[in-house]
């Protein structure tokens, strides 16, 4: 595709084998959480996730940072595979790669001071210690609109939408070139929100940042997003710029997660007759044959049932797999 | 008959406790009609929740309310007998709540914890009571109803044991629905098919609801009015197409402006600060801290509920007589 990409996947599978729990039981089926995946994120953008809860978000996000390997194909950094390293080399990359997630009363430990939470990624990569260590902590609170005073309290002091400014102070403290943040915005009310929108706004400005967004809100990913990744059931459906992708809608399934995102007037939400999507999605331990999607298609046809649609490019700059695109 | 169903005023919530008293719902009023769907909105420890859990005497411990009126269908819930109260509770106010995973027993199949609803409240044979089970199920979309019911909670998705514990809820035919965040936990292809199933009821059933939650736009799909809450307080009442048209208190127009989808984000209305530091304080107004247009007397008064135009109330120092806004017309 590109070649300014920061973060390649080619062909991603990834494959979670069930343990039963009880021994007489029949063996689980394999859940296929990602399969077969491409997708690049650009040096620089903003590149949303999208899909409703199994569909392999975080799944994706985490082996495109290596938290987790992949069962198949292949993710590089900057044009040089990072699939199957380990050790001291993948411990130097994980500077590089940084993540906030969607309970910041979670991701952070209560015993830790907001200081010390925030100077353990410098001092385990070793960028810096003493006095400097202090400065950086302070200059990285600052940078989250925090006074560098708070340095000293504990998480358990601070409101969510604090918190979640904490995680982020820490997540930029290395200076990493990628952040994910997964969910980092749904646990927070929506005038917190908008605050937490423009502080990754401004950071992503201030420091080349290049951000992969989960979200299953669509409405906070169109104001923070370049491109969008719609996926289901463990594979990208759709890929396209943000305004294109809310403007004309390619494939079934984005059209329907856009009809369900209810429009904040309501004289349209009472004239507009919406029929919500049937049923919900099939079971990613045995996935319909064809394209995923079929069993709850409006237009599905014969050759959906049996014929897996690839992601092709339906327009320019459009990925769709879909047999009959809109 | 009156028109309202419910008729509350003056209610009050405090926690209670020696040293640490503090007032979480401030006088708040309001009437909810027959039939009608109403929203209430607010941020997380705006009190909508402790207003709704009083109302049904279900607030946790410490906590303490009082009010001037708290009347459903004529009868005063706050000094109904306890036996009166469980009368009604499940009966005729159902609630469903935001997590279905915590509201169902994991120990139970769903076909005991709707039945159970149904021996109780009308004293039904077992047989009846399943079949009338299985009817229930049926009704809030559940396929396969008679095998459904006996399973447990885990054995379900997230909106479908929503859809178990509205049952739950209906199996009492209630004629006061309380959704509070009903649909926050799940994704929004579920929310709509749990919003359409809940509008279906209301149609068929005449149901009056009251829906709680933290997302206006959901509100536009299904409120006909709207109570903005804020610190405890109502701080608008009004029409959902006046409310979204024109707002009139500044916190519903910066609430507004943050959803909407047009137009760049750096020149909407932004809400600086937070709630918590806006409570802190008693005297004043609740949101003069976060408010643009505070004055001085908004910093040392709080204002009172204004009605205008007859169907509206807000609580603003700014807002003249006609319920303009002084300050920017």
């Amino acid at each position: 595709m590109t070649t300014e990409a920061l973060l390649s996947a080619r062909g991603i599978t990834v494959t979670y084998h069930r343990r039963s729990v009880l021994p007489l039981r029949e063996r689980e089926r394999p859940v296929q959480a990602l399969r077969s995946v491409d997708l690049d994120i650009r040096s620089g953008e903003t590149l949303a996730l999208v899909g409703e809860s199994g569909s392999g978000k975080s799944t994706l996000a985490r082996v495109l940072v290596r938290t987790i390997c992949p069962s198949s194909g292949t993710v590089a950094f900057r044009g040089s595979d990072i699939t199957n390293i380990g050790g001291r080399p993948l411990r130097s990359l994980r500077r590089h790669f940084q993540m906030v997630f969607q309970d910041p009363f979670s991701s952070l430990n209560p015993r830790l001071s907001v200081g010390s939470a925030i100077a353990e990624p410098l001092i385990v990569h070793g960028l810096a210690k003493g006095a400097a260590l202090r400065q950086r902590v302070g200059e990285c609170l600052a940078m989250v609109g925090l006074d560098s005073s708070v340095a000293a309290r504990r998480p358990h002091e601070f409101s969510g939408g604090q918190r979640q400014r904490i995680c982020i102070a820490r997540a930029i403290a290395c200076q990493p070139d990628f952040i994910v943040a997964d969910e980092a915005l749904s646990a927070l009310d929506t005038s917190l929100q908008g605050q937490i929108i423009d502080l990754f706004q401004d950071l992503k400005e201030r420091f080349a940042l290049t951000y992969l967004f989960i979200s299953h809100d669509l409405s906070v990913v169109r104001q923070i997003s370049d491109r969008v990744a719609v996926m289901y059931l463990g594979q990208v459906v759709e890929l396209a710029p943000t305004q294109e992708l809310y403007a004309s809608p390619k494939h079934p399934y984005t059209r329907a997660l856009l009809a369900a995102v209810p429009v904040p007037d309501p004289a349209a939400e009472r004239a507009r007759a919406y029929t919500p999507l049937r049923g919900e999605p099939p079971s990613p331990a045995n996935p319909p044959p064809g394209c995923a999607f079929h069993t709850r298609c409006p237009k599905a046809i014969d050759r959906c049932r049996s014929e897996p649609p690839g992601l092709r490019e339906a327009a320019p700059k459009r990925l769709v797999a879909c047999h009959l695109p809109d | 008959m009156s028109p309202s169903i419910l008729d509350v005023e003056g209610l009050s919530v405090a926690f209670d406790r020696p040293g640490h008293g503090k007032q979480v719902v401030t006088n708040v009023s309001f009437k909810v009609d027959r039939g009608e769907a109403l929203g209430i909105v607010g941020e997380s420890g705006s009190g909508k929740t402790l207003t709704m859990l009083s109302l049904l005497r279900l607030l946790p411990r410490g906590f303490v309310a009082r009010a001037l009126r708290s009347s459903f269908d004529g009868r005063d819930l706050f000094s109904l007998s306890p036996a009166a109260l469980l009368e009604i509770r499940g009966r005729e106010i159902a609630v469903v709540f935001q997590d279905p995973l915590t509201a169902l027993n994991p120990v139970l199949t769903i076909g005991r914890q709707i039945t159970e609803v149904l021996r109780r409240h009308f004293r039904s044979s077992a047989a009846e009571a399943e079949r009338r089970a299985v009817e229930l199920l049926a009704n809030v979309g559940i396929p396969d109803p008679t095998l459904r019911l006996r399973q447990y909670p885990h054995e379900f998705s997230g909106g479908m044991r929503q859809r178990v514990t509205i049952a739950m809820a209906l199996a009492g035919e209630p004629r006061l629905l309380i959704a509070d965040e009903p649909t926050t936990a799940l994704d929004v292809t579920v929310q709509a098919e749990i919003v359409s199933l809940i509008q279906r009821l209301q149609r068929e059933k005449g149901l009056t609801v009251i829906w709680v939650t933290h997302d206006l736009a959901l509100l536009a799909r299904i409120a006909d009015r709207v109570l903005v809450m804020y610190a405890g307080r109502v701080v608008e009442d009004a029409p959902v197409g006046k409310l979204f048209a024109a707002p009139r208190h500044p916190y519903a127009r910066t609430l507004l402006g943050s959803i909407r989808q047009d137009g760049p984000r750096r020149n909407r209305p932004k809400l600086l600060g937070s709630l918590a530091a806006a409570d802190a304080g008693a005297v004043g107004c609740p949101f003069a801290p976060r408010c643009a247009e505070a004055s001085d007397q908004c910093r040392s008064v709080a204002p009172a509920l204004k009605v205008f135009g007859g169907d509206t109330r807000a609580a603003c120092w700014a807002l003249d007589d006609a319920g303009a806004r002084g300050a920017d017309s």
